[in-house]
């Protein structure tokens, strides 16, 4: 086991100006824990978004099951007291959306919301009436962001998003891909369109998207959201079979699902990081993971090596 | 769907376990008592196979028809249709069963049994007992509450393998009526392996008895048919 250093500003200082996050984050007050929640800003706007958003891909399907939907309710609370603001969703995740609904609702519709969610329809007439139909479910006046899913019908779906954002009935437009796939293609997608927002697939293991995409991002400044931070809770069962490391302290961290999602984030060009959970104690656990010290270039290195060899 | 090589089973499942076998349990709670009734058909169809009679094979295919109907309607339409988007396709599925079942067996009167005549028969006696008798039980022995209980014509699997054990055993193999019970089991064994139950098999191998017992009635019986 290493060592772990003692803590200090001096550190903090440095990690953050080695990763170049020092310039793009910015602490924020969560509503009642008065926690204070990393945030970057959107590329495209400025608009300070916390590092740390709740995915809601199998963990909010729950169907009609009123005790199941309360929990999830009760996720949605736990989440945005802890400063979290970005919910994601899709027509693909059977009834989260209305699940999200149900969980707006009995939060009264919390102010900090960020709405995330997508167009999966393989027939480009029938998008605008799909977004209708997830708005409804939402129970929100509008998205803050509509992203094509799985580039499905992308180039339709775009012209409708575009066209829906410039009459002020959506605020930013994106794509999104997952587990590595279609990587030449989205690329060539966000040098030739306004993209304010790429969504992907990234954690310690899976780092493609270092390569070309996340480069990509920062120079067309474009917004980066990671999705399956955990490979659906796969990485987590792996790395929960071993002690944490002794650096663990070092960026503030007191889990495996705040190491990995601490790489994520802290990596420049990302967003915003999405974990699905179904617990409140984990989207806590998560949105601790905004929190605090992120590495540095040579702790993501370590991490990685770390991680590589278990 | 391009790149299709990098899907694995898991991309396609939308729910958890917790979830599926919740929707079981919530499913049995509101259909409760028709589960009494089902067993009480199951067991008229058993009766029905050992004694005979000419009506046996119209009312079986009723039965089982009906069957069909229920599960297609009360279960993959109004239930598993708020969790999975594909419960439509499958109901429809269902549904298209259900027709042939009457087609062939109610107004043809092309679905006669005859217990234990041969293997095949035998095979299809026990699958069809199995299904309705240790089905329910599987559950409760893996570890889950008797609420969520699958029951041969109020569940999916029970009421398709049974059906399988039915078209076995019948006088001729009926193809066109194997398709829709051999693929669900499929489906079903797919959706269970991917979320890690121990009974995810339990479909697949009543279908792929089925498909090779089929495979072995359709052969005798063109070996019979063609001259010495």
């Amino acid at each position: 086991m290493e060592q772990m250093p003692p803590l200090s500003r001096r550190r903090l200082l440095r990690a953050l100006a080695a990763t170049g996050a020092a310039a793009l984050l910015r602490p924020q007050l969560a509503s009642s824990q008065q926690a204070r929640v990393l945030s970057r800003p959107i590329p495209s706007t400025g608009e300070e978004l916390p590092v740390v958003g709740l995915g809601s891909w199998i963990t909010f399907n729950v169907g009609n099951d009123t005790i199941a939907r309360d929990a999830c309710a009760q996720v949605m609370r736990a989440f945005f007291d802890s400063g979290g603001r970005l919910i994601d969703s899709s027509p693909m995740y059977g009834s989260s959306q209305k699940v999200i609904g149900y969980g707006l609702t009995k939060l009264n519709g919390p102010p900090s919301l960020f709405s995330a969610d997508k167009v999966w329809i393989s027939s480009g007439a029938r998008g605008p009436e799909q977004i209708e139909a997830s708005r409804r479910f939402w129970g929100v006046p509008r998205f803050d962001l509509l992203q094509v899913h799985n580039l499905l019908s992308w180039e339709e779906h775009l012209r409708t998003l575009f066209a829906m954002k410039a009459a002020g009935r959506l605020r930013y437009v994106g794509i999104t891909t997952s587990e590595g796939r279609r990587h030449g293609e989205v690329e060539r997608i966000m040098r030739a369109q306004p993209l304010d927002f790429v969504q992907v697939s990234y954690n310690i293991l899976d780092r493609q998207v270092e390569d070309r995409i996340l480069p990509l991002a920062r120079d067309r400044g474009v917004g980066v959201i990671v999705n399956r931070p955990f490979r659906e809770g796969e990485l987590l069962r792996k790395l929960e079979r071993h002690p944490l490391p002794g650096w663990t302290a070092e960026i503030d961290c007191a889990s495996w699902a705040q190491i990995i999602l601490k790489f994520i984030v802290s990596h420049p060009a990302v967003t915003c990081a999405i974990p699905a959970t179904t617990r409140v104690d984990h989207v806590q656990e998560n949105l601790a993971a905004a929190t605090g010290l992120l590495p540095d270039e040579a702790m993501r290195r370590r991490m990685i090596a770390h991680v590589e060899k278990l | 769907m391009s790149e299709w090589w990098t899907y694995s089973l898991s991309d396609f499942l939308l729910f958890s376990p917790r979830t599926y076998y919740r929707l079981l349990e919530l499913y049995n709670l509101a259909v409760w008592p028709w589960h009494i009734l089902a067993i009480v058909l199951g067991l008229a169809v058993l009766v029905l196979w050992l004694r005979g009679g000419a009506w046996q094979g119209r009312i079986v295919a009723g039965i089982v028809a009906t069957c069909w109907l229920f599960v297609a309607w009360a279960y993959l339409l109004a239930r598993y249709d708020t969790i999975n988007w594909a419960a439509s396709y499958f109901a429809a599925g269902y549904a298209v069963e259900a027709l042939l079942l009457v087609w062939t067996g109610l107004i043809r009167n092309r679905l006669s049994l005859r217990p234990s005549r041969d293997v095949a028969g035998a095979a299809g006696l026990c699958i069809f007992v199995f299904a309705l008798f240790a089905w329910p039980l599987v559950g409760r022995l893996l570890g889950r509450p008797w609420l969520q209980a699958e029951i041969f014509g109020i569940a999916p699997d029970p009421t398709v393998v049974a059906t399988l054990g039915v078209l076995i055993a019948a006088d001729r193999t009926h193809w066109e009526l194997l398709v829709v019970p051999l693929l669900w089991c499929a489906i079903s064994g797919a959706t269970l392996w991917t979320m890690q139950s121990p009974d995810a098999l339990l479909a697949p191998i009543a279908a792929l008895l089925a498909l090779v017992l089929a495979c072995w009635k359709t052969l005798s019986r063109l070996r019979q048919a063609s001259p010495a």
